[in-house]
C-alpha cells in the first residue's frame, strides 16, 4: 500500500509532486533549522566571543530577504499546485491502451459494491480491473460518507449519498493491491478494506464471464439486503439484473440505507447491550 | 419524568469507564472533603469562584486546561495502546468504545485544553502588559470561564452517564444524524460545545475590547508587546468565527431534535454544506490557537536573547495577514470532495500563502537571537524546540496544501502527524513556555528549572518518536481512526509511536513533579523582585503576584519594550526617591453570577441531552433569573483608599530599589 511505490500514472504523477515539493521546501528549511540551532548556540550568554548588540532590532535588507525567501518558495510551489490541480483533477480522463472501463462504486455500511454496468456484473469487497485500460469510476454512497482510495493507484475521492463523484485511474502492473475507505464511517469502518485485482485483458474477460454466471443476482431487492449494516462480508460476485441500479441509488429513488437496526435504536446507549 | 435517562445509561459492564470514573469521583470527593473540612471553602468561594480578577480567572482557565490535558492524554495513550495490539485482532477496545475515545480526545484537546490554556494566559498577562487594572468586562470574563468549565464537565459526565459521540471530533453528517447515531453521544458533543462556545465568544469579545479600549497612557498600538497583538488577532478571529460554529451546530441540533433536514440524506439536506460551514470556523480556529503561541514565543525569545523583537512592524503585519488569510482557506480540508481543479487550486494556493507570514515570523525570531545573549532557561528551550519542530510541521502542511499530494495524504496518519506537529509543536509548546515564563508572575515563586528542562526533553523526544512514525505509516496508506488493521507493514511504526507516547507520558510526570516540588520549595523559589527573568514588558513592572489592582500607579509608556526602557532610565539616572502620587482605586466587586449561571447551564445542558424537558425549563429560568439579578444590582465597584494602595505598594517599591542598586 506504499504510496511511494505507485502502480499507475496518476499515483506516479502525484508521488512525483509530493517528492518534489518536499525537496523544494527542504532546501529552505534545512538551512533555517541549522541557523536556528547555530545562532542559539553561538550567541549563548556564556560565549565571551559572541558579539552582543542589545539595541539591534531592525535591518531593511534582512527584512527584505526574510519576506522574499518564503514568498519565492510559495510562488514556485503555488505554480506546482495550480498545474497539478488541473492535470491531476480526479475527473480528468486518463489515456490507456485498452478500451475504457466504466465502474460504478457504492459504499455500503460497511463494504464496497462495484458495479460494471456495461459487462452486466457486480462484485462485493473485491475490485477486478484490466491492466492498462482507463478506469472511469462513478461513485456514490448508500448512507454515510466514505472515501474511495487505492493508495498505489492514486487520488482518493469522497462518496456521498444523493451525489455522484467522478474519478479516473489506470493500473499499469498486474497484481493484487489493497484499497480502503479513507473517511471514518462508523463502527465497521476498519473492515472496509478491499482487494484490487489488476489482471490481463484476457483474464478480465474470463472473470466477467464467470461473474455473469453467478447464482446471485444484483437488483433493487438484493441491494436492499446488502445495504443493511454488517461487517466481515464475504467477497461476492453478482450478475447485474438492473443496469440502472447505480442511478437509482444515486438519485435516491432507492432511499438511503437505514442505520442501526430498530431494536438497537430503542436503547439509549448502544454500548450497553 | 427523566426523559431518555434510565439506569441502563450507566455502563456497569464496562470496566474501563467504570474504574476510571470511580477513581476520578474518589479524587474529586476527597478534594472536596479536604476543602470543606479544612475550612477552605469560604476562601475558595470569596477569592476564586466568585472572583472577577483577570489574573485569578486566567489561573483557573489554565488549571482547567492542565486537568483536561490529563484526560485527553489518557485517551491518547489508550489509542496508541489499541493500535499497538490490534493487528489482525480486535485489541482491547471494541469499536464503539474506541470511536468514542478518538472523538473525545480531539474534542477535549482542542476545546478544553488548547483553548482554555491560551485564553487563560491571555487573561492573566494581557491587562498587565497593557498596564491596566482589569479587562473590559470583568464579570463577563467570569461567566465565560465558568461556561467553558460547564462544557468540560458535560463531556466528562458522558464517560459515566450514557456515551460520548462516536463520530470524530467534528461530527460529519449524515453519520452524526439521528438515523445513524441514535444514541446521546452526539448530543453530549453538541450541547457541551454550544455552552462552552458561548463562553469562548464572550471571552473573545472581552479581550478584543480590552486591547482596543483599555491601554495605559502612551501605549499606542505600535508600542504594544507582540503578545497583545497576537491576542488581538486571535480574539478578532474568535468573534468572527465562533458564531459560525454555533450556527452550524444549531442546525445539526435542529436536525436531531426537531426533524429538520439541513444535513440529512433526505429532503434536500446537504452534507457538503456542513463541511463548508464547520471548516469556515475550523480553519480560523487553528490560528485562534497558534497566534497567541506565536505571541508567547515573541516575548520569550526577545527576553532571553536580551534584545527587542527583531522586525517588530513586520511581525505585526505578519500577524494581521495571518488573521485575514486564515478565513480564506477552509476548503483545503476537503480537496477530495471533487470540487474541480480551479476551486482546489485557488484554495491550495491561498493556504500556502499563509506560510509566507509564518515563515517571516520564524526568521524574525531567528534574527532576534542574532547578536543577542541567549539564556537557555526552560521557556527558551520550549521556544527553540518549537522553531525547529514547527518548521517540519509547516513543511508537511504546505505539502498537503498541494491538491495532488493531498489526494494521496488526505485523512491519512500523515495528516494526523501533521496537525499534531503544529498543535503540539506550536500551540502546546507555546502554552508550556508561557506557563513556565509567567508562573512566577501569577504565584510569586518560580517553577523548578531542572524538572522543567527534564519535562521539555521528554516532550520533545517523545513527540518525535510518537509522530515521525505516523508520517511514515501515512505514506504506507494507513488512514486515521482504525480500530484494528491487518496490514503487517504498518505494525512496527505503530509500536514505535506507542513508545513515543510513553516518553511524552514521562514528560507529563515531570511536569506534575515540577509543580509539586516547586510548591514545596516555594520559599527558596520566591520571586521577590517581580522581575525574575530580566523582562521587557510591563507585567514585570509590578510585584509577583501583582496586587488586585495590578499597578499602584498606572505606568506611562513612551516607547516599545516599556519596562526595559524604565530600567535603562533608572540605571542611568538612578532610582527616583520621590514617592508616587497614590490615588483611591475603584475595582469591580466579586460576583457569583458566572458560577451560578454555569450551574444552571450545566443543568440545562444535561437535561437537553436526555430530553428531560421540565429540567430544561428550570435551568433556563434559573440562568435568566441570575442574569436579571446581576443586571439590576446597584453596587458594582468598591474603593481601595490611597493609603492602603501606598502600604501595599511599598513592598514592591523597596524590592525594586534593591534590585536597581544591586544591578548598578
Amino acid at each position: 500500500m506504499n504510496i511511494l511505490d505507485p502502480q499507475g500514472p496518476i499515483a506516479a504523477a502525484e508521488r512525483t509532486i509530493l517528492v518534489d515539493s518536499v525537496a523544494i521546501m527542504l532546501a529552505i528549511i534545512l538551512p533555517t533549522i541549522a541557523a536556528i540551532l547555530g545562532f542559539a548556540y553561538w550567541y549563548r550568554s556564556s560565549n565571551p566571543r559572541a558579539q552582543y548588540q542589545p539595541e539591534w532590532a531592525y535591518s531593511g535588507r534582512v527584512e527584505m530577504v526574510v519576506w522574499a525567501i518564503p514568498a519565492l518558495t510559495i510562488i514556485l510551489l503555488g505554480g506546482v499546485a495550480w498545474i497539478g490541480a488541473h492535470q491531476l483533477d480526479p475527473a480528468r480522463p486518463v489515456e490507456g491502451t485498452g478500451p475504457p472501463l466504466r465502474i460504478q462504486v457504492v459504499s455500503l455500511d460497511w463494504k464496497w459494491l462495484f458495479i460494471y454496468p456495461d459487462q452486466r456484473v457486480a462484485s462485493l469487497n473485491a475490485l477486478t480491473v484490466p491492466v492498462g485500460s482507463p478506469l472511469q469510476f462513478e461513485l456514490t454512497s448508500s448512507s454515510v460518507m466514505n472515501a474511495f482510495f487505492i493508495p498505489q493507484l492514486g487520488s482518493m475521492i469522497y462518496t456521498m449519498n444523493g451525489m455522484v463523484t467522478h474519478l479516473q485511474l489506470r493500473a499499469d502492473n498486474e497484481g493484487t493491491f489493497q484499497g480502503l475507505s479513507a473517511h471514518f464511517s462508523g463502527d465497521g469502518f476498519p473492515g472496509m478494506m478491499f482487494d484490487v485485482h489488476v489482471v490481463s485483458q484476457i483474464a478480465f474477460t474470463d472473470w466477467v464471464a464467470q461473474a455473469a454466471k453467478s447464482s446471485q443476482a444484483l437488483n433493487a431487492d438484493s441491494y436492499g439486503k446488502l445495504a443493511r449494516q454488517s461487517v466481515g462480508d464475504a467477497k461476492l460476485t453478482f450478475r447485474l439484473d438492473d443496469p440502472l441500479l447505480f442511478h437509482a441509488v444515486a438519485s435516491q429513488h432507492i432511499p438511503a440505507a437505514p442505520g442501526p437496526s430498530l431494536d438497537q435504536q430503542a436503547e439509549v446507549s448502544p454500548r450497553s447491550h | 419524568m427523566f426523559g431518555k435517562l434510565s439506569w441502563s445509561a450507566i455502563p456497569i459492564d464496562q470496566p474501563i469507564p467504570m474504574i476510571t470514573s470511580g477513581v476520578v469521583a474518589l479524587v474529586i470527593l476527597s478534594v472536596l472533603a479536604w476543602v470543606v473540612l479544612a475550612g477552605h471553602l469560604p476562601y475558595l468561594w470569596r477569592e476564586w469562584i466568585t472572583s472577577v480578577d483577570h489574573k485569578r480567572i486566567g489561573v483557573m482557565y489554565t488549571l482547567l486546561a492542565l486537568v483536561m490535558l490529563l484526560r485527553g492524554f489518557a485517551d491518547a495513550l489508550m489509542m496508541r495502546g489499541q493500535q499497538a495490539v490490534a493487528f489482525q485482532a480486535q485489541g482491547y477496545l471494541p469499536p464503539e468504545h474506541y470511536n468514542q475515545i478518538f472523538s473525545a480526545h480531539g474534542t477535549i484537546m482542542i476545546f478544553f485544553v488548547a483553548m482554555p490554556f491560551v485564553i487563560g494566559l491571555m487573561n492573566l498577562v494581557v491587562p498587565l502588559q497593557l498596564g491596566v487594572r482589569d479587562v473590559a468586562f470583568p464579570t463577563l470574563n467570569s461567566v465565560g470561564f465558568w461556561l467553558t468549565a460547564t462544557g468540560a464537565l458535560l463531556v466528562n459526565i458522558s464517560l459515566v452517564v450514557g456515551e460520548f459521540a462516536r463520530t470524530g471530533w467534528l461530527p460529519y453528517p449524515p453519520l452524526s444524524e439521528l438515523t445513524y447515531s441514535p444514541g446521546v453521544g452526539v448530543d453530549y458533543y453538541l450541547w457541551s460545545l454550544q455552552i462552552s462556545g458561548i463562553g469562548t465568544l464572550v471571552a473573545g469579545i472581552n479581550l478584543v475590547t480590552t486591547v482596543l479600549k483599555l491601554r495605559t497612557k502612551g501605549m499606542n498600538y505600535l508600542r504594544m508587546p507582540m503578545f497583545c497583538w497576537t491576542t488581538l488577532a486571535s480574539n478578532l478571529l474568535i468573534v468572527a468565527a465562533f458564531p459560525i460554529l454555533t450556527a452550524t451546530l444549531a442546525m445539526l441540533i435542529l436536525d436531531r431534535y426537531f426533524g429538520f433536514h439541513f444535513f440529512t440524506n433526505e429532503a434536500g439536506g446537504n452534507v457538503m454544506m456542513f463541511m463548508n460551514l464547520i471548516w469556515a470556523w475550523g480553519h480560523p480556529e487553528v490560528y485562534i490557537l497558534v497566534l497567541p503561541a506565536f505571541g508567547i514565543f515573541s516575548e520569550v525569545v526577545s527576553t532571553f536573547s536580551g534584545k527587542p523583537l527583531f522586525g517588530y512592524r513586520s511581525m505585526v503585519l505578519a500577524t494581521m495577514a495571518i488573521c485575514v488569510i486564515s478565513f480564506m482557506v477552509w476548503l483545503h480540508h476537503f480537496f477530495t470532495m471533487g470540487a474541480g481543479p480551479n476551486v482546489n487550486a485557488i484554495f491550495g494556493i491561498a493556504s500556502m500563502i499563509i506560510a509566507v507570514p509564518t515563515g517571516v515570523k520564524i526568521y524574525n525570531w531567528l534574527f532576534t537571537m542574532y547578536l543577542g545573549r541567549v539564556r537557555f532557561t526552560t521557556p527558551m528551550l520550549w521556544a527553540i524546540g518549537f522553531m525547529v519542530t514547527f518548521l517540519i510541521g509547516g513543511l508537511t502542511g504546505v505539502l498537503v496544501a498541494v491538491p495532488p499530494a493531498d489526494f494521496l495524504l488526505h485523512n491519512s496518519l500523515f495528516l494526523v502527524a501533521h496537525f499534531h506537529n503544529v498543535i503540539i509543536g506550536g500551540v502546546l509548546f507555546g502554552a508550556f513556555a508561557g506557563y513556565t515564563y509567567w508562573f512566577s508572575k501569577a504565584f510569586g515563586f518560580r517553577l523548578h528549572e531542572g524538572l522543567g528542562k527534564a519535562a521539555f526533553w521528554c516532550w520533545l523526544i517523545g513527540f518525535y518518536v510518537a509522530f515521525m512514525p505516523l508520517y511514515a505509516v501515512g505514506l504506507l496508506g494507513m488512514t486515521r481512526r482504525m480500530q484494528h488493521y491487518d496490514v503487517p507493514e504498518w505494525r512496527p511504526w505503530l509500536l514505535v509511536a506507542a513508545v513515543g507516547a510513553l516518553i511524552i507520558f514521562a514528560g507529563i510526570v515531570f511536569q506534575i513533579l515540577q509543580l509539586v516540588v516547586s510548591i514545596r520549595h516555594r520559599v527558596e523559589l520566591r520571586d521577590r523582585t517581580g522581575d525574575p527573568w530580566d523582562g521587557r514588558s510591563l507585567e514585570w513592572a509590578t510585584a509577583s503576584p501583582p496586587p488586585v489592582f495590578n499597578f499602584a500607579v498606572t505606568p506611562v509608556v513612551s516607547g516599545a519594550d516599556a519596562y526595559w526602557a524604565m530600567k535603562v532610565r533608572a540605571r542611568r539616572d538612578g532610582a527616583s526617591d520621590q514617592s508616587p502620587d497614590y490615588k483611591d482605586i475603584e475595582m469591580p466587586r466579586n460576583s457569583p453570577t458566572g458560577f451560578v449561571c454555569a450551574f444552571f447551564a450545566t443543568v440545562m445542558g444535561f437535561a437537553l441531552i436526555w430530553h428531560i424537558w421540565w429540567m430544561v425549563a428550570a435551568g433556563m429560568v434559573g440562568a435568566f433569573a441570575t442574569f436579571v439579578v446581576f443586571a439590576w444590582r446597584d453596587h458594582d465597584e468598591y474603593v481601595i483608599p490611597a493609603a492602603d494602595v501606598a502600604r501595599i505598594d511599598q513592598v514592591n517599591v523597596d524590592a525594586r530599589r534593591a534590585l536597581m542598586s544591586g544591578a548598578v
